[in-house]
């Protein structure tokens, strides 16, 4: 490390930087450590071209690319509220069977007690905000490691999931509008509408910041490079609304697929066109714009960041440590709640293993592989949505080549495996460079 | 040396027990804005527990604790902060995985409703940077953890300066640095007192204290042994007045040190 001191002048520094530059930058702070979503977006990009080269066929389809959404929304969402918590360096081992416990509340007031479905749908929210205040009171205020906390409400929540929803096994959730959240999809202008709005508002916003800063002389981003990441969005945004957009129906011989909609002249014997950006895919996105806000422009989220760092300086700069654990810990449940309503929502029912088996292990895996820190301090909710993307393309994409189910344990296993090592060493190497 | 004004903070006969332990014992200090005063001792002579007295950690058993000439009572580290007081602890509590401008503003944040204003943010740790005449940062929006010994020294000190602070305490800020960072840390230490705030400086490094401070206030076994203008003594003379409270007709009465310190 050299310790040659440069003398630039502060205000000066990082203005009229090109394109170039910024690479250049970017890389060096790779090179650094601080590597980010990188990984996940290089294993992405590998894994889609091996199943793409492997199994094209089945794998690289419209139908597939919905279904891999379908499949991957409520790990995403999950995924979401882990990184808050794990941010702050804790772990919650619980938020699977949150999401369970407050989808069996949904399913239970919805269809036993036949409650309207907002009323429903806040009971499963609420659920979620009680689960995470109770288990960030037990580590926040007694100081219980949250490893044994969350480990204890994991095995407690299966027990009250499984009083609650008794002993009819499934409970099926009857209500269009929930529903339609993971099984219908925005019509197709809709879509384009919301990829114009995102790119839009992403470059509107992004461009106020830059002026704001230019007007009172500090440095910022050239427009050149403000270009570049709005078009680069834009395209990947307009790339995937297309290919959702695409009928995706597989239609077979002797059948037509109904051109015209509506009763009145729907032809008889058709298959219905499936077509347009799932539901889901907007609760995800709006999930995304406001946890991406509280995280990086209120002061509430840059204490997230600051107990995760380093929690006796945030304790001496006057921050109530505690209260944000225990608001951590409320946002991560709440989100679960989220999520277990997605997952009632795609299975149209509940049942004792909602929730269960891997969905919590790939969600850490999507928040840890997105680029979240297992150490606390970094990490971004849009790690989230990167992570869970490939935690769902492998869960999606290796059932076509091989119908073992012990490979693809294993594969997702090494995959989270790799990305903590990544973790590990980029921490590694960011402490090295302080000398 | 020792003008007539009046001291930016004067201690009187201040004591503090820790249960049967007497670490304080009628320790009288004063600090003057425009001035380095040096706070010298060997391990165990009380420094810590002054600083923190004067820093509200805990509060002083008894004894008169005067800023700008009014007497206060701070029992909380909010209180001392309140008057204007802050102090940089050794292991400067800075977080590594945010920015210089988080760090400096960290708990104090400036916002526009529930939005950080980082624009404010910025130009302020920006002018206070420059008014301390920092120019070893190269972008104060760069990663704490990317930055060396020296840098995050600065940044704590620039942050303790950033709220309009009168006094400044500086808990051996040199410890852990080279040879070219403490003289830019010293530098800096040196320009806080000419713009006019009152630093107190701990350190065990003599050379550092004769380069900077104004004067010296040396603490033998929980007793004040002199607070001498540095001009007046040498490096050998400091180091009799740490290891055994006097030094020539200065120091503590023989006799004080005969009884091991009990008066």
């Amino acid at each position: 490390m050299s310790t040659q001191v440069t003398d630039v002048d502060i205000a000066a520094a990082g203005d009229s930087a090109g394109v170039g530059r910024a690479l250049s930058d970017y890389f060096r702070r790779v090179k650094g450590g601080d590597v980010g979503s990188l990984p996940a977006v290089l294993g992405l990009i590998v894994l889609v071209l091996i199943f793409s080269v492997l199994e094209g066929s089945t794998f690289f389809t419209a139908l597939n690319f919905a279904n891999l959404l379908n499949q991957g929304t409520a790990i995403i969402v999950l995924a979401m509220g882990l990184v808050f918590v794990l941010l702050l360096g804790e772990i919650d081992l619980s938020a699977g069977f949150a999401a369970g416990t407050c989808a069996a509340v949904l399913a239970v007031s919805l269809t036993k007690w036949g409650w309207a479905w907002p009323l429903a749908l806040i009971a499963a929210l609420l659920t979620g905000l009680v689960i995470g205040l109770f288990i960030g009171l037990l580590v926040a205020r007694l100081g219980i490691p949250s490893f044994v906390v969350t480990l204890a409400a994991f095995l407690g929540l299966q027990g009250v999931m499984l009083l609650i929803i008794g002993d009819g096994g499934t409970i099926p959730v009857q209500s269009d509008v929930l529903l339609a959240i993971m099984n219908k999809n925005m019509p197709v202008w809709a879509g384009w509408v919301l990829c114009l709005l995102v790119s839009a508002g992403y470059a509107l916003v992004s461009l106020r910041a830059i002026m704001n800063r230019r007007k009172v002389g500090l440095p910022s981003t050239s427009t050149s490079v403000w270009a570049a990441k709005v078009l680069s969005i834009a395209i990947l945004l307009g790339v995937a609304v297309f290919l959702l957009n695409q009928q995706r129906q597989i239609i077979r011989p002797g059948k037509n697929v109904c051109v015209t909609l509506g009763p009145p002249n729907e032809p008889v014997g058709c298959i219905p066109v499936i077509q347009g950006v799932p539901w889901a895919v907007l609760v995800v996105l709006v999930l995304l714009v406001a946890l991406t806000f509280v995280l990086g422009r209120t002061a509430f989220g840059r204490h997230i960041y600051a107990v995760g760092g380093n929690s006796e300086a945030a304790r001496r700069a006057g921050i109530s440590v505690s209260g944000i654990k225990i608001a951590c810990f409320m946002i991560c449940s709440f989100l679960a709640a989220i999520a277990g309503i997605l997952l009632a929502s795609r299975d149209n029912s509940v049942s004792p293993t909602t929730g269960g088996a891997q969905t919590l292990l790939y969600a850490v895996g999507a928040a840890v592989i997105g680029g979240t820190s297992l150490f606390g301090g970094r990490g971004r909710v849009m790690d989230a949505i990167v992570g869970g993307l490939v935690v769902a393309v492998i869960a999606n994409g290796l059932p076509l080549i091989t119908q073992q189910s012990g490979i693809q344990y294993v594969v997702t296993g090494l995959v989270l495996l790799v990305a903590a090592s990544v973790d590990a060493l980029s921490r590694k190497r960011s402490s090295v460079s302080l000398r | 040396m020792m003008t007539g004004n009046q001291p930016l903070l004067e201690l009187k006969g201040v004591n503090k027990s820790f249960g049967p332990v007497h670490v304080l014992r009628g320790v009288d200090l004063s600090v003057y804005a425009g001035q380095v005063t040096a706070l010298v001792g060997d391990n165990g002579a009380g420094k810590s527990t002054l600083i923190k007295g004067i820093a509200g950690i805990h509060s002083f058993d008894s004894g008169e604790y005067l800023f700008e000439g009014k007497p206060v009572h701070i029992s909380e580290p909010k209180q001392a902060n309140a008057l204007g007081i802050e102090v940089v602890y050794q292991d400067l509590a800075l977080c590594d995985n945010l920015d210089v401008v988080h760090n400096m503003f960290l708990g104090r944040e400036e916002s526009k409703g529930i939005v950080l204003d980082e624009i404010t943010m910025e130009r302020r740790a920006t002018e206070t940077l420059a008014s301390l005449s920092v120019r070893t940062l190269k972008s104060i929006r760069q990663q704490v953890s990317s930055l060396s010994g020296g840098q995050r020294q600065t940044v704590a000190i620039a942050r303790a300066v950033l709220w309009n602070s009168k006094l400044v305490i500086l808990d051996e800020p040199t410890a852990a640095l080279g040879v070219a960072q403490t003289e830019q840390v010293l530098n800096l230490v040196r320009r806080l007192a000419d713009s006019g705030l009152g630093v107190v400086l701990i350190s065990h490094n003599m050379n550092d204290v004769l380069q900077v401070a104004d004067n010296i206030a040396c603490l033998y076994l929980g007793q004040l042994a002199a607070q001498i203008p540095a001009s007046d003594v040498g490096h050998g003379q400091i180091v009799e007045l740490i290891t055994m409270g006097r030094s020539g007709d200065i120091g503590l009465n023989p006799e004080v040190i005969a009884a091991g310190g009990h008066a």
